[in-house]
């Protein structure tokens, strides 16, 4: 049967179910696929903080979202085209983001009198014609579906009622023309000990494939050309994941022993759970008594001769400042990863915001500053980890590095690095005297970068003392003395001021002047760039500008700043970013601040600035 | 505890006694003083000692014919306690504990065997958590409690090097007790030396997790009204594989204990009772005093009977499975005293329940001690086991692993 098929630029699509309906899996294999298809993308999960709440309650719908595009794109995209709703709580919730005569695909079999109720509905919605006015509708009773296909088999009903979720999956994969293979290859390898689960799974994703191919519901399929990626080798690869890889390659290319120490915190957790399955490579990992322990052991290897790293998120950064002020008095190298979620106290653990830039800044008793950077896309945390580490040992401080929710469990297509092209990272301990007496002064310090030798434990003659308590500059040793104290907080803080010098010339994308500047940090990127390039497109004269180093700024910040009229930072916080610019260079700089826990859309962003200058 | 006597030695002018009886004592060995017969003598040397510990007083040269006085076992060392003594002044208050346990590790260290540069002294906060910098190995004061997990760091990142904790009883048992208990679970093989004056010194004595209920401090104006913790029956819960106590005055008793915790492989836990002579004095004072200390104190030996008084004519007993003290008589005798095993968890778990009880006597020396696998060692295994399975691979490797595609 031949069918229309039309050509389009970029797709929207949500999964959104049940918590137990499998959507997280669902989104994560369409993902994969259309990686290998070839599909420039962004993903943006959005779990439920509960585990497992109630089956069929709003409280339970899980969601995945894919934006896959024949561009060059940079966010999960606003509003879906297309919503698959696996049961009526799913469509409650996510129905008014979808777009004006988009399409949604729901479960029929789900949309039970008690479901319906649970999710706040008086009628069935696929039956009242509410819908139909705004968008395509598609009830499909895919449970009564995946019980014929997989008849025959040895399987529980309730078992096969589960991999109804691979049927959405297979219609899905006919509509935008996707390949089976790579989840039939999945499914192998994820339940090969049980093949007759192997068996329904295919059964049904096949099932699905074929409704849309056979049935004549579907009068269209849509095709997404490749995206016009730079050539080179390419993954799909989540933030979480690529960070732990950029600390493997720090690792590595440092010839440093890994010490990673961090206690279970979302959305931090991935980040131990990835290092410690990496004992191959002869990283160690500690899962500490309490966050406290995670950065103190830390400290220790560090102090040992260790890459010290520990991950956390928010609370868990209140809890290690004490520790944070330690290594920066004592001179330490560690990387303090904040993979923040929604605030105060433990606020909105399963969603993204920025909130922690302050704390990250200044929540820490005495003048306690240390180089603080931030990611902007899920692969991009490949290298701001590596960074981190990299300035660490350097400049012999502790560096916190920030990623969001969004990021750790957003994915992108991601252009495999080399590790040989990664900036040089070689490390040298002290291994003699250094001065002319024989004795090793430990706070003697590197006349370019003021970063301290690092003498490890086992260095026959290098014996010394730190800790907390005030240094003399040189020795090291313990000193209370007035002009000594104001000699090292000065000393402290330009050690990290020196750190921009090494910096590349700031990059902006658009003109060097003009109406407005969009200026963005982490996870905001996407969003801002986005909203640059439709507004450029638009003939604004609007340029964007995303800071990967928030302490210290860029040397040249301050200059580019008073090139435009405008200063817009939209951040999910409630202005952090602005105060920092604010006070430092005296711009008078304008927020969009939207904390709602999910990230700032393009369209915001647009809107805003044609308010400002349109 | 030293069974020599020290003569005025005859060749030596009075002078030259007291700089000799005060050199020794300042390098850790109190046995030439306190066993000095000439009382004159001995005054002065005490309140010499005093005086240069406050800084105001020189430390006397040492006499070239000075009394050479065996206290050690070891055999000699090419090191000596100078090179365990650091540059910095000690700033203890004069009398403090703390001195004497400083002593006894700069007496032990240079016999152990071990190059210098192998040792890490990592402490918390508080008097005794100064210690690090007095001694002249690698050495870190870290912040408030977390010297145990600082320690771990330092052990995991180089399971190689000797690693000491110096804490107090708030720095280990209060702010820090979590990593107290899970430090001690894990059994890294770490030495951690508790300084228990049952006060706060830093903070100016306000009561402390080990003071005794009733203590009246500046916080405690009415007396406190929570119990203390017994800190070994913590340790041995928190599954200690290593459990032991000392005592600031006991100078070659805490040498030995300092030994045996350094021959442990796996957490070693000395309690150290210590004087805090400005805030707590004499919290100890029945087990340091001449005339009471026998009757007070149970001295441990592995494999012996728990026999202790003046006429060593007391035992411990178990009636059932209750301890009970006993006096040598018609009836009972030394036979019927409990040895002492110290791989026995029952036997070190009766001992500890003696300690704040006023019907026994308080036992020093170690309660506990069996082996068991370091956590260290644990992880190493672990990794050693992972690169078996999977050959050390790159992290190239790594990133070009899963799912790729190359785009022309
Ligand atoms: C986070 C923090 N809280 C409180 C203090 C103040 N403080 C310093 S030492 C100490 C208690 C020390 O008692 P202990 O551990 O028994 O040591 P001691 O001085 O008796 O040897 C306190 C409360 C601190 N330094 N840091
Ligand atoms: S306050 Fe007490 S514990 Fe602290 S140094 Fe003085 S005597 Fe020692
Ligand atoms: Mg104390």
């Amino acid at each position: 049967m031949s069918r229309a098929t039309q050509q389009v630029e970029e797709v929207v699509i949500r999964f959104a179910g049940d918590s137990g309906d499998g959507m997280q899996l669902t989104g994560g294999r369409f993902t994969d696929t259309t990686a290998i298809v070839g599909n420039d993308l962004s993903t943006l999960p959005d779990f439920p903080a509960e585990i497992r709440a109630p089956a069929g309650s709003l409280a339970g719908v899980s969601a995945f979202q894919i934006k896959f595009s024949s561009k060059d794109i940079h966010t999960p995209g606003d509003t879906p085209d297309v919503l698959v709703a696996m049961n009526p709580a799913a469509l409650q919730v996510h129905q008014k983001e979808v777009k004006p005569g988009g399409t949604i695909i729901c479960n029929a079999n789900a949309f039970t009198p008690k479901n319906l109720k649970l999710a706040g509905y008086e009628t069935n919605p696929l039956e009242d014609k509410t819908l139909d006015d705004y968008f395509t509708l598609y009830s499909i009773e895919m449970g009564k579906m995946v019980t014929l296909a997989c008849e025959g088999l040895d399987l529980s009903s309730k078992i096969v009622d589960r991999s109804k979720n691979l049927y959405a999956l297979g219609l899905l994969f006919w509509i935008y023309d996707r390949p089976l293979q790579p989840t039939k290859d999945w499914l192998e390898v994820k339940f090969g000990k049980k093949p007759e689960l192997v068996e329904a799974n295919v059964r049904s994703l096949e099932a699905g494939y074929n409704y849309g191919d056979t049935t004549e519901i579907f009068t269209t399929r849509y095709k997404v050309d490749k995206a016009n990626l730079p050539p080179g080798k390419y993954r799909n690869i989540m933030g979480n994941n690529a960070l732990s890889m950029g600390l493997a390659a720090a690792a590595e290319k440092s010839k440093l022993g890994m010490f990673f120490g961090g206690y279970p915190i979302t959305p931090a957790s991935d980040i131990l759970h990835t290092l410690s399955a990496w004992k191959h490579l002869g990283i160690k990992t500690f899962q500490a008594e309490d966050e406290i322990a995670g950065i103190t052991s830390v400290i220790g290897a560090a102090f040992t001769g260790g890459l010290g790293v520990t991950a956390t998120s928010g609370p868990g950064i209140a809890l290690k400042s004490e520790a944070m002020g330690l290594a920066v008095i004592a001179e330490l190298p560690l990387v303090v990863i904040n993979v923040q979620r929604g605030g105060p106290s433990t606020g909105l653990p399963t969603k993204t915001e920025q909130s922690d830039l302050l704390q990250a800044m200044y929540c820490r008793n005495g003048e306690a500053p240390l180089p603080v950077l931030a990611s902007s896309t899920p692969g991009d945390c490949f290298f701001a980890a590596y960074e981190a580490c990299r300035i660490a040992v350097k400049y012999m401080t502790p560096v916190v590095l920030l990623t969001d929710g969004y990021l750790a469990n957003g994915s992108e297509p991601w252009q495999i690095p080399a590790l040989k092209d990664l900036p040089d990272f070689k490390v040298k301990f002290a291994d003699k005297s250094n001065i002319s007496d024989g004795q090793f002064m430990a706070y003697l310090r590197n006349k370019d970068t003021l970063a301290r030798p690092w003498a490890i434990p086992g260095t026959k003659g290098l014996e010394h003392r730190i800790g907390g308590i005030e240094k003399e500059d040189v020795t090291g040793n313990v000193n209370y003395d007035p002009d000594n104290h104001h000699h090292m907080v000065k000393t402290r803080e330009q050690k990290v001021k020196n750190i921009a010098n090494e910096f590349d010339p700031t990059e902006i994308f658009g003109k060097k002047s003009g109406d407005l500047l969009i200026l963005s940090w982490g996870g905001t990127m996407g969003a801002c760039r986005s909203a640059a390039e439709a507004l450029q497109d638009e003939k604004f004269k609007v340029s964007h500008l995303n800071l990967r180093w928030l302490n210290p700024f860029p040397n040249d910040l301050g200059e580019i700043l008073i090139k435009f009229k405008n200063v817009l930072i939209p951040e999910i916080n409630n202005g952090q970013l602005i105060k920092m610019i604010r006070a430092e260079y005296l711009v008078d700089a304008k927020g969009l601040n939207l904390v709602r826990g999910k990230p700032i859309s393009s369209d915001d962003i647009q809107h805003t600035v044609k308010e400002m200058i349109g | 505890m030293a069974d020599s006597k020290t003569k005025s030695n005859q060749t030596q002018s009075p002078e030259e006694i007291l700089a000799t009886v005060v050199n020794h004592a300042l390098d850790g060995n109190d046995v030439p003083l306190n066993t000095l017969d000439n009382k004159v003598i001995k005054a002065k040397a005490k309140a010499m000692i005093v005086r240069i510990n406050k800084g105001t007083a020189e430390r006397p040269e040492m006499p070239t014919n000075s009394t050479q006085v065996e206290t050690t076992t070891s055999a000699p060392s090419a090191y000596t306690r100078k090179d365990f003594t650091s540059d910095q002044a000690v700033r203890w208050c004069p009398g403090c504990g703390d001195y004497s346990i400083l002593a006894q590790t700069q007496k032990v260290f240079p016999d152990l065997g071990r190059k210098k540069e192998d040792f890490v002294f990592v402490s918390g906060i508080g008097c005794s958590s100064r210690f690090p910098y007095y001694m002249d190995t690698f050495g870190f004061h870290t912040i408030h409690g977390r010297a145990p997990a600082v320690a771990t760091g330092v052990k995991l990142a180089n399971p190689d090097l000797s690693v000491w904790v110096v804490t107090g009883d708030g720095d280990s048992l209060s702010i820090g007790g979590n990593h107290t208990i899970h430090m001690l679970r894990r059994n890294l093989d770490l030495n951690v030396m508790l300084f228990n004056n049952r006060i706060y010194g830093l903070t100016k004595g306000q009561y402390s997790p080990t003071s005794e209920v009733g203590k009246v401090t500046k916080s405690t104006p009415m007396g406190s009204l929570d119990g203390p913790f017994n800190p070994l029956s913590l340790a041995l819960g928190a599954g200690a594989t290593f459990v032991s106590r000392t005592l600031d005055k006991e100078s070659k008793h805490m040498q030995d204990i300092i030994n045996q915790s350094y021959n442990h492989k796996g957490t070693s836990f000395i309690e150290i009772y210590q004087n805090c002579n400005i805030f707590n004095d004499g919290a100890f004072s029945s087990l340091t005093d001449r005339d009471t200390k026998s009757d007070t104190v149970l001295l441990l030996e592995d494999g012996q009977p728990m026999v202790f008084g003046a006429e060593k004519n007391k035992g411990i007993r178990l009636d059932g499975n209750i301890p009970k003290v006993f006096e040598f008589g018609d009836k009972l005798n030394i036979d019927d005293a409990l040895v002492h095993d110290k791989k026995d968890y029952i036997i070190a778990s009766l001992l500890a329940n003696m300690t704040y009880n006023p019907d026994f006597p308080d036992p020093l020396g170690v309660f506990y001690a069996i082996d068991m696998p370091t956590y260290e060692d644990l992880i190493v295994d672990q990794i050693n086991d992972a690169i078996k399975k999977k050959p050390k691979g790159s992290v190239q490797q790594l990133l070009d692993s899963g799912d790729n595609w190359v785009v022309k």
